[in-house]
C-alpha cells in the first residue's frame, strides 16, 4: 500500500534543482508530483515518478546521491473540507506527519495527498479503516 | 627466541630487514653518535653556509662529544634551501649524485634534494623497513598509487616494495578508473597513496558497487604526505576492513619511510639509526625532552648527498616515552597532530585543521569530504566548514539534516572553543585529490 519516493538534496543556488530535472528529461521520465522543502541554506527535493528506479539509476550515474523512502497516498474529494476529514482520521490514530504534499488530477474530482508519517502501517490500518482510499503504485500512476 | 618474539603476528614471523628496529638502545646510540660525528666533519667540509653558521657559533666538529652536544649545532630551515638554489647544500659532488628529488616550494622555485647511491640504497632500506613494520612481505602485490618522478612518495614506496620483494604496480596517481579495475584485477593487498585519494577511491569504488571487503584482496594501506587523524584511520578501516598505516617522510630528509606505526599504532617508529629525532619548542629552539610536545626536527645521519643538520620540519608532534608492545627499541613520536604552518589564528584562537577533522569525524555516518573557509565579515573572522552529505547521511526530513547540522557543529565547537558555520553541500560537490589535498582556504 506504500508508494516510494525519491528525494535529493540540494544546494540553495541557481541551477541545481534543473540539474536533477534535466537528467530526468534526457531520462524520459515523468514526474507526477514533487515537493521542495527549503532552508536558508540548502533544499530537499522530494519527488514521485513513474519508474522510480530508473530514476534513481539515472539521478545516481549522473552523480547525485538519492535517498528512496516509502510514504502514503491516499485520495480526498476535491472540494472543501476534503482534506480536513483525512486529517480527523490521521489525528484519532496519534500517528504524526512528518510532512505532506498534495497535487490534482485534470481529469478527476479528487485530490490525492503524499504523507511520509512516522508511523506508515499505523496510518494505513487507521485510514483503511475508515474507509479512506489508499492507493498503491499501480492505482496511482493509472490517473 | 627473538624472531619469535618479534613476530609481526601469529602467521607472520619478524622480517630481517627489521633487525635493526630491535637494535639494543645503548649499541644504538653508540651508533648514532658515531654516525653524527662523521656527518658533522662531512658538512663542515663541503657546506659553506653550515661551516659559516658553525663558525659563528664556535662550534668545531670536534667538539661533539656526546649526543647531547647536537645541541650546540645550528638548525636548518626549508628557506636555507630555498636561498642556495639548487646545489648549495649539497656535500658530494656531481660526480656521485645519481638522483634529485625536488619538492614544491611555495614561493615559485622548488628545493632540489640529491642523492648519492648510498643515499638511495639507504632510503630503500628504510622504505623495506616501514613496509617490513606493516606486515607487508614477499608474497603481497603492492600498488603505488603515489606520483613519481620529483616527488619522493612514488618512486620511495616502489624500491621499498621491490626490495622486499612484493609485485609493484607502478600505476603512480591519477586515473581512478584504471586505479579500481587494476586493484580488483591484479588482486593488490597492499595500498600506498594519500589518505585522502584513497577515500576518493572507496566513494568511487561504492559507486560502481564494489565491496572493498569481499571484491578486493586489499590488507593494508600506506598512508602519507599528508596528515590525517585517528578518526580518519577508524573511518577508512570501517568502510574497507583492511589496516591503515602511518607512513611519515619528507623530501629534505628523503622522502617516505623515515618513520611509520606498527600494528600497535602506538605512534611512528623513527628510523632514528639513520634520523636522528628531536622535539624543540618552535619558539625559544630549546630541546624539550622526550614527552614533551613541540616541533620535530631531524638531522639525517647517513645521507650523503644534501645530508640536514637538525632540520626543522614544522610538524608539530612528541616523542613518546613508554617503549611500544611490538619489542621495536627505536622510539615513536606521535602522529602528527598540526603543522605550525598549517595553524590557523581565528578570533585570536589558535585552531589546527586537524582538530576540525577530528570533531566532523566523531558524528557518525560523517565522511572526511568537507572543506575549511575562513573569512572577514567586519571585523570578525567566520569560519565555515562545507560538508558532503552523503548517501548515509542523507534523509528527505530537513528536520535529520538540521540535526546533523547541528550535532558537527557542537562536536566541531567542543574541540576548537569557538564557532563555525556549517554548510552541508551536495554529495561529490568538493575538490577530490590524487595527491596532496587542500582543505582549508583562508581568504582574509
Amino acid at each position: 500500500m506504500k508508494i516510494q519516493q525519491i528525494s535529493l538534496f540540494l544546494e540553495n543556488k541557481p541551477g541545481h534543482l534543473n540539474a536533477i530535472c534535466r537528467t530526468l528529461a534526457n531520462t524520459k521520465i515523468n514526474i507526477v508530483t514533487l515537493s521542495l522543502a527549503d532552508t536558508q541554506q540548502f533544499g530537499i527535493v522530494r519527488l514521485i515518478v513513474e519508474d522510480w528506479k530508473k530514476a534513481k539509476d539515472a539521478l545516481e550515474s549522473a552523480g547525485h546521491v538519492v535517498n528512496v523512502r516509502e510514504v502514503v497516498a491516499a485520495t480526498i474529494a476535491n472540494n472543501p473540507g476534503g482534506m480536513s476529514e483525512i486529517l480527523d482520521t490521521v489525528d484519532k490514530s496519534g500517528v504524526n506527519i512528518e510532512y505532506m504534499y498534495a497535487f490534482t488530477f485534470r481529469h478527476d474530482s479528487k485530490a490525492v495527498l503524499i504523507f511520509r508519517f512516522d508511523n506508515p502501517d499505523k496510518a494505513i490500518e487507521a485510514l483503511t479503516a475508515a474507509g479512506r482510499d489508499v492507493l498503491n503504485e499501480v492505482e496511482l500512476f493509472k490517473h | 627466541m627473538f624472531y619469535q618474539e618479534c613476530a609481526h603476528d601469529e602467521n607472520t614471523p619478524v622480517h630481517p630487514v627489521s633487525a635493526p628496529d630491535y637494535m639494543p638502545m645503548d649499541q644504538l646510540r653508540a651508533l648514532q653518535l658515531h654516525r653524527l660525528q662523521g656527518l658533522v666533519k662531512r658538512v663542515y667540509e663541503n657546506v659553506p653556509l653550515t661551516r659559516k653558521r658553525m663558525d659563528e657559533r664556535k662550534v668545531k666538529p670536534e667538539h661533539i662529544k656526546s649526543l647531547k652536544d647536537i645541541s650546540l649545532l645550528p638548525f636548518s630551515v626549508k628557506t636555507d634551501l630555498r636561498d642556495e638554489y639548487p646545489f648549495g647544500l649539497f656535500a658530494s659532488p656531481m660526480n656521485d649524485i645519481v638522483r634529485f628529488h625536488c619538492s614544491s616550494g611555495t614561493t615559485g622555485k622548488p628545493i632540489v634534494i640529491g642523492n648519492t647511491k648510498n643515499d638511495i640504497d639507504l632510503w630503500q632500506q628504510a622504505c623495506m623497513r616501514a613496509l617490513a613494520m606493516c606486515g607487508v612481505r614477499s608474497s603481497d602485490v603492492m600498488q603505488v598509487t603515489y606520483g613519481y618522478g620529483l616527488f619522493t612518495g612514488g618512486l620511495g614506496l616502489h624500491y621499498g616494495g621491490e626490495g622486499i620483494g612484493c609485485a609493484v604496480l607502478p600505476i603512480s596517481g591519477g586515473n581512478t578508473e584504471r586505479q579500481l579495475m587494476m586493484m580488483l584485477d591484479m588482486g593488490v593487498t597492499v595500498i600506498a597513496c594519500t589518505p585522502s585519494y584513497f577515500l576518493h577511491l572507496i566513494d568511487e569504488g561504492h559507486k560502481r558497487g564494489i565491496d572493498f571487503r569481499k571484491d578486493t584482496k586489499l590488507k593494508h594501506g600506506i598512508f602519507g604526505a599528508e596528515p590525517w587523524t585517528e578518526e580518519m584511520r577508524t573511518k577508512i578501516e570501517n568502510a574497507t576492513g583492511i589496516i591503515a598505516h602511518d607512513i611519515y617522510g619528507l623530501t629534505e630528509i628523503c622522502g617516505p619511510g623515515v618513520a611509520n606505526d606498527c600494528r600497535f599504532h602506538n605512534g611512528l617508529h623513527i628510523f632514528e639509526d639513520h634520523f636522528y629525532p628531536e622535539i624543540i619548542d618552535p619558539e625559544t629552539q630549546e630541546t624539550l625532552p622526550d614527552g614533551e610536545a613541540g616541533e620535530l626536527v631531524f638531522t639525517t645521519l647517513t645521507r650523503t648527498g644534501t645530508p640536514m643538520l637538525r632540520y626543522r620540519t614544522r610538524d608539530i608532534s612528541r616523542i613518546n616515552t613508554k617503549p611500544c608492545q611490538c619489542g621495536r627499541t627505536i622510539r615513536t613520536f606521535e602522529r602528527i597532530s598540526a603543522r605550525s604552518d598549517d595553524m590557523l589564528i581565528i578570533r585570536g584562537v589558535n585552531v589546527f585543521p586537524s582538530q576540525i577533522e577530528s570533531g566532523l569525524l566523531k558524528i557518525d555516518k560523517v565522511l572526511p569530504h568537507y572543506m575549511i573557509y575562513v573569512s572577514r565579515e567586519g571585523d570578525l573572522d567566520k569560519l565555515e566548514i562545507q560538508v558532503e552529505v552523503t548517501s548515509e547521511t542523507l534523509s528527505d526530513k530537513i528536520k535529520t539534516l538540521e540535526k546533523l547540522r547541528s550535532e558537527i557543529a557542537q562536536s566541531v565547537q567542543h574541540i576548537i572553543n569557538i564557532s563555525a558555520t556549517i554548510t552541508l553541500v551536495e554529495p561529490h560537490s568538493l575538490p577530490r585529490s590524487e595527491g596532496k589535498l587542500c582543505r582549508v582556504k583562508d581568504m582574509r
